[in-house]
């Protein structure tokens, strides 16, 4: 088996790859919508979607009612109608930007997996290879640079709509988009100094970034990112959710000032896709948080995958580990996914202002702190300072802190 | 009197805002394994509390006879002007002759209704009643008037306490008088 995959030509291996993983990509994002309908109605108490079934499965008997109260098959009724619905092009628009921008909007969604590994195996040498599409040094940039495109649809969209309110919605995107991604880099900054050590190759590799937390037990390259850069893994987050345009960012799209936001103007599966490419984006952005700060296919801190491979005794058996290695990654990935709704149906909407302030006036000067912190910490490290440098360190960002809480602000507001 | 609400300055959490967003997440994933608070409803149906102004049925009383006796008065004070009354005489030889009158035809057009229950508070004879049906549905607007015989067949019978006709009756045959 093995045998016959790598005997097979490169190109075809790559488009094989490609393709399993959008076939696996594109069904949990549509998965997503009919999820994200079921945990709003049971937080809101409601029983959520709960009734379509096709007649010969009613038969099946327990499963057959369990799916249905599950709503399982209201994701292929709610896909059935999206592609059979009339897809109405108004007249008003500029036609051939109005179909380009859905297209736009899956094509960053879909690249960013490229560089995302998404699990690992033990190769005959034994040592841990990823399982990724495409295992590029710069990895971190090329998610930076192609998902950041993701926003070009929206500002397409709302443009090539030629009416008022999809306008404003893509010029909200894009200032969201530029507000946030700057904190975003500057978030992840810190983990790319830890991760390059001097003496070694430098590298954006998301795969050496795990490998920086796979460390055995107990010992320090064997935490998480998360536990000792909280504050980056924060400012992450919350970029992630205004990238993503998720609420509370979801500026592009308010219904109540907006009417409908930048996909006023879309009916049928050009809507769909708009929708698709955005829970394609969460998803890519969660694996990239739980790559960066959740130890990726690491079971838990302080226990690798190459140790759970030797008690599992799965060294000989790459398939087996990588699969496993996929399924705890997807793991954690589909938990930030259901992170994103929980905070969803949590919070209301920022106000707009409101985005623009925290954006700039919070979690950049935020950002940057800590990237001056970490900087400062490695540099003490590295040159064996001593506990004097130590002290400066926790009093100078101790000094910041107060000097950030009590500077007196001039709206009282938020 | 008007008064000043005073705005109190945001203490440190919430100035800090995450713990604010946290604590509102554990409300929302108390409410994500709490029991569900909706009604499936064609399967579950609400129970009708006592005095509910369901749709306006005609009942009969005990012994089968039409309370109605076409007074008019309910057509009089609907508010809609929903309910619309042809008055008949009752024929010499019916068992239930010795009541003034019938209607010949009743009809409630449930389009105008607006289930104020002013015709049932209004009747004399006690003939009109707003009971638990709640669900009105039709394909026409005929569909949607309730005649005579529907009216009937919705209201049903109901306790009486009076039998004020028979009463009546009674009297009239000991020496008349009440």
């Amino acid at each position: 088996m093995i045998e016959l995959w790598s005997n097979l030509p490169p190109l075809l291996q790559m488009a094989v790859k490609g393709f399993a993983v959008i076939a696996v990509m594109f069904p949990i994002g549509g998965a997503c919508s009919l999820v994200e309908r079921k945990i709003s109605a049971w937080m809101q108490g409601r029983p959520g979607p709960n009734r379509a079934m096709p007649f010969w499965f009613a038969w099946v008997p327990v499963l057959g009612p369990f799916l249905q109260r599950l709503g399982v098959f209201h994701l292929m009724a709610d896909g059935g109608k999206m592609f059979l619905k009339e897809d109405s092009l108004p007249g008003h628009v500029n036609k051939f930007y109005f179909l380009l921008a859905p297209v736009v909007a899956m094509i960053p969604a879909l690249t960013t997996v490229t560089v995302v590994p998404f699990g690992a195996y033990l190769t005959d040498a034994g040592r841990l290879a990823p399982l990724v599409l495409a295992n590029l040094d710069v990895g971190i940039l090329a998610v930076f640079a192609v998902s950041s495109l993701g926003v070009y649809s929206l500002i397409l969209a709302g443009w090539a709509s030629n009416s008022k309110y999809p306008f404003l919605g893509g010029v909200r995107a894009s200032a969201q988009l530029i507000s946030y991604e700057l904190s975003m880099t500057l978030s992840v900054l810190p983990v790319f100094l830890w991760v390059n050590a001097p003496g070694g190759s430098g590298t954006l590799s998301l795969f050496d970034v795990v490998q920086a937390q796979s460390g055995p037990w107990l010992s320090w390259s064997g935490a998480w990112f998360i536990f000792y850069m909280p504050v980056s893994a924060i400012v992450f987050l919350v970029s992630l959710f205004a990238e993503t345009n998720r609420l509370p960012f979801d500026m592009a799209e308010g219904e109540a000032d907006l009417v409908g936001g930048f996909h006023t103007e879309y009916g049928s599966m050009k809507w769909g896709l708009f929708f698709v490419a955005e829970y394609s984006h969460m998803l890519v952005g969660s694996g990239v948080f739980v790559l960066l700060f959740l130890g990726g296919w690491n079971p838990l801190p302080w226990v690798p995958l190459a140790d759970v491979a030797a008690w599992l005794h799965l060294a000989g058996q790459p398939v087996l580990l990588g699969l496993l290695s996929i399924a705890i990654f997807l793991g954690k990935t589909l938990f930030f996914i259901f992170v994103f709704m929980w905070v969803r149906w949590t919070v209301p909407r920022f106000r707009y202002d409101q985005v623009m302030k925290l954006g700039w006036q919070k979690l950049l000067p935020l950002a940057i702190g800590n990237l001056i912190f970490y900087a400062a910490l490695i540099a003490i490290i590295q040159l064996n300072l001593g506990w004097p440098a130590y002290a400066g360190l926790a009093a100078g960002a101790a000094a910041a802190l107060v000097v950030a809480f009590t500077f007196p602000r001039k709206s009282a507001a938020f | 009197m008007p008064y000043v609400v005073e705005r109190k300055p945001l203490t440190l959490s919430e100035r800090l805002y995450l713990p604010q967003i946290l604590s509102g997440m554990r409300v929302t994933l108390k409410h994500l394994f709490a029991r569900n608070v909706t009604m499936e409803y064609p399967e579950q149906r609400p129970a009708i509390p006592a005095g509910y102004r369901g749709v306006p049925t005609l009942v009969k009383d005990p012994h089968g006879r039409e309370k109605c006796v076409s007074c008019q008065l309910c057509e009089f004070v609907c508010p809609p002007k929903a309910i619309r009354i042809t008055p008949g005489e009752i024929p010499a030889d019916a068992p239930a002759a010795h009541v003034e009158k019938g209607p010949k035809e009743f009809e409630i057009d449930m389009l105008r209704c607006i289930y104020c229950g002013l015709c049932q508070e209004v009747c004399p004879e006690e003939a009109i009643f707003l009971q638990n049906q709640y669900s009105m549905t039709g394909y026409t607007r005929e569909e949607m008037v309730n005649r005579k015989a529907r009216l009937y067949e919705l209201g049903g019978t109901l306790p009486d306490n009076h039998f004020k006709w028979d009463k009546k009756k009674e009297a009239a045959e000991h020496g008349g008088g009440h």
